[in-house]
């Protein structure tokens, strides 16, 4: 075994090592989550988060603008506090929603901001004003059962 | 009583006598990185090494990534459509690869197939007198012999895992949207919107980096420090097999630990 | 005035651990250009004195001092210098087995010199053709014979022209033509090199012929030395033994054991 010859198949199996890195990096992963791209920080209070986990994406018209990158207990207001990382690219007016949501029936939570009128812009530091939990099954539950019952009086009702 | 004395003086005995050789190892270890020089001024001697480690261990990654890629599509299809999630097999199938499979795994493969065999090379050479020779001929042994196949298999190590992963999740693919027929379309977009290239990939790469580390220097050392004698050798390279094994799967632990459970803070 | 002593071994005692002693006050000197031979049985001590004039070992008490320099008193960096002037052909040739006979004899010129190619070559070469084996160069180690592997390490050691060369029982399983050709070979490249050098060993046939001192060892102890006409006749029970191969003297043929009735249980064992 020659010398050369040791060294071409070393430097093919780099190269295809490397290759199969890139593929990994571009075809299986996303790279935009890897851009050096600046950000700035908002703040959200919720009532309740669900289940809501850092990382978790941030949407507005169903497109990723940003990531949570903290979650707090506030001990005075009892809510949560939801720290949003947004892209730079991405101004919100200061009347912005914040609602978390579903993904699929199932699915993983993830926050969709709704943008309001507001001239003025959400800048690094900022809260989000409005906010809406998330939806908590057994809450839906109870209340799908108190309705029916509602409605199931006021049919007895009018009889 | 006195017949529990000598069982435990026994496991005394073999706790240090562990300990001591942990010490020795690790001062081996603080020699060789010291005197690591040579490995990379003269390189064809690591290039060479790599061509041993890696290159010739490339047959049984591929394949090996490819059959683990093809079971986990099958296998995560039948649990994922139960609960019409189908759709998720990309996923599932990149990120078991990426994060875990692919690094341990290949570890695991590359200690049994290149530990083994720098392990029984270097013991061989301790047998056969050519380390001595080595020293009487005023080259250390250590730069010349050991160090090159220790970053041979640094270097290989992520390499040979990534392209498990990759050869995994081209199985996958095979079985999941060839074979099966999952929608082509939304493997690849779900993967592609779930796997992280910072969290996962490079989390990936970073373990098998670590095991690159921990594998080959428990193969170097093994041969370095095996008695000069057939049965010194053989067990010397059992003793890497095990050892490494034992040491990827802890280290893995320990790494996922640190890594991926850091959402529970 | 004597030639100045390339070893100096001063009442030098060793043991490899604190049971073993193998080493007990032995005190010899070798004055330089001559072929000298260690001789004794197995477990004598003379490969680990070997071993100590090589620099591996450093002794318990007592001074080895080799071209000059006590041994236990050198840096690691001076002891590799050291070891550029000392040739060693191990018991085996402990030849490197994945490089050719050309680039076995090249090793040392190629780690220690800065020579170009073409003067490499020259070298190698020319100690190829010393011993014989220069039409052998392409080869590998396990193409050769035994005989030829110990030809190849030997050309090997004297790669980079040591003042000291030594010789770990190069006689071991050699065929007698093979034999003949190492005899002569120690011999002659000594004399052309102008070295000196130590041949451990237990054939006593082979190697009275050539050398030009002999020391007898015995459980880690000088129990004779000269040249070797002298020392044949010397008057000690061992060296009689052991020259001429007797079963029974100094040395006894039986290990130690109770009473040999006693273990067949015809009596009492005592």
């Amino acid at each position: 075994m020659n010398r050369a010859t040791i060294d071409i198949w070393v430097g093919a199996f780099v190269a295809a090592g490397l290759a199969g890195l890139l593929f990994l990096a571009l075809k299986v992963g996303n790279m935009a989550s890897f851009s050096l791209d600046k950000t700035y920080d908002v703040q959200a209070k919720f009532a309740n988060i669900g289940g809501l986990k850092p990382r978790a994406a941030i949407k507005s018209a169903g497109v990723v603008v940003g990531r949570v990158s903290n979650i707090q207990f506030d001990n005075d207001s009892y809510q949560a506090i939801v720290t949003f990382t947004l892209d730079s690219r991405y101004k919100f007016p200061k009347d912005t929603s914040a609602k978390i949501l579903t993904s699929g029936l199932l699915g993983e939570q993830y926050v969709g901001l709704e943008a309001g009128g507001d001239q003025k812009l959400l800048a690094g530091g900022d809260s989000v004003r409005l906010t809406q939990s998330a939806v908590v099954l057994e809450n839906l539950i109870s209340q799908f059962l108190f309705n029916k019952a509602a409605e199931d009086k006021e049919a007895k009702d009018k009889k | 009583m006195a017949g529990l004395r000598e069982p435990v003086q026994r496991l005394g005995h073999s706790m240090t006598e562990r300990i001591l050789r942990l010490g020795f190892a690790s001062r081996f270890f603080a020699y060789m990185l010291l005197h690591s020089g040579t490995a990379f001024r003269r390189f064809h001697l690591t290039i060479r090494e790599i061509y041993f480690a890696g290159v010739l261990s490339l047959i049984i990654i591929l394949v090996s990534g490819m059959f683990v890629g093809m079971v986990l599509a099958l296998q995560g299809y039948e649990t994922l459509q139960r609960y019409g999630s189908s759709e998720a097999l990309g996923i599932l199938v990149a990120l078991s690869l990426v994060r875990e499979l692919g690094p341990v795994v290949a570890g695991l493969l590359f200690a049994s197939r290149a530990g083994s065999a720098i392990t029984a090379e270097i013991g061989l050479m301790k047998a056969t007198e050519q380390i001595a020779a080595m020293e009487m001929m005023a080259v250390d042994p250590i730069a010349r012999v050991v160090a090159p196949r220790f970053w041979a298999g640094v270097i290989s190590m992520p390499l040979l895992a990534a392209l498990f992963s990759a050869m995994g999740i081209f199985g996958g693919y095979l079985v999941g949207v060839q074979l099966i027929g999952v929608d082509e379309g939304a493997f690849w977009s779900q993967m592609q919107a779930s796997v992280d290239v910072r969290n996962d990939i490079l989390n990936g790469v970073i373990k098998s980096v670590v095991f690159g580390v921990a594998v080959t220097w428990i193969a170097v050392f093994e041969g370095y420090d095996a008695q000069p004698t057939a049965e010194g050798v053989s067990s010397a390279t059992t003793r890497t097999v095990v050892t490494s094994s034992l040491a990827i799967l802890a280290l893995d632990f320990v790494l996922t630990a640190l890594m991926f459970t850091g959402g529970t803070k | 005035m004597s030639p100045p002593a390339v070893v100096e071994i001063e009442q030098v005692s060793f043991g490899y651990d604190a049971t073993r002693r193998v080493l007990h006050d032995v005190t010899l000197r070798m004055p330089q250009g001559k072929v000298y031979a260690i001789m004794g049985q197995s477990g004598c001590g003379k490969t680990t004195l070997l071993r100590m004039i090589g620099g591996a070992l450093h002794p318990d008490s007592g001074t080895a001092r080799v071209l000059g320099a006590d041994i236990a008193s050198l840096e690691t960096a001076e002891l590799y210098a050291l070891r550029r002037r000392m040739g060693m052909l191990f018991q085996f040739g402990a030849l490197f087995t994945d490089l050719s006979v050309y680039d076995n004899v090249a090793f040392p010129l190629r780690e220690h010199t800065n020579l170009p190619a073409a003067v490499i070559n020259d070298l190698v070469l020319l100690k190829l053709e010393a011993v014989g084996l220069r039409g052998a160069a392409n080869l590998k180690p396990s193409e050769l014979s035994g005989g030829m592997a110990r030809r190849v390490a030997l050309a090997r050691a004297i790669a980079l022209d040591p003042k000291l060369i030594m010789y770990d029982e190069p006689f071991t399983a050699l065929d007698p033509i093979s034999l003949g050709v190492v005899a002569r070979l120690i011999r002659r490249l000594n004399d052309s090199l102008g070295a000196t050098s130590i041949v451990v060993t237990h054939d006593v046939a082979e190697t009275l012929p050539f050398v030009d001192h002999v020391f007898f060892m015995a459980d880690g102890r000088v129990v004779a030395e000269g040249p070797p006409g002298e020392v044949e006749r010397a008057d000690v029970p061992f060296v009689t033994q052991f020259v001429q191969g007797n079963v029974d003297g100094a040395v006894p043929f039986h290990f130690p054991a109770p009473g040999y009735r006693a273990d067949l249980g015809l009596e009492a064992k005592v």
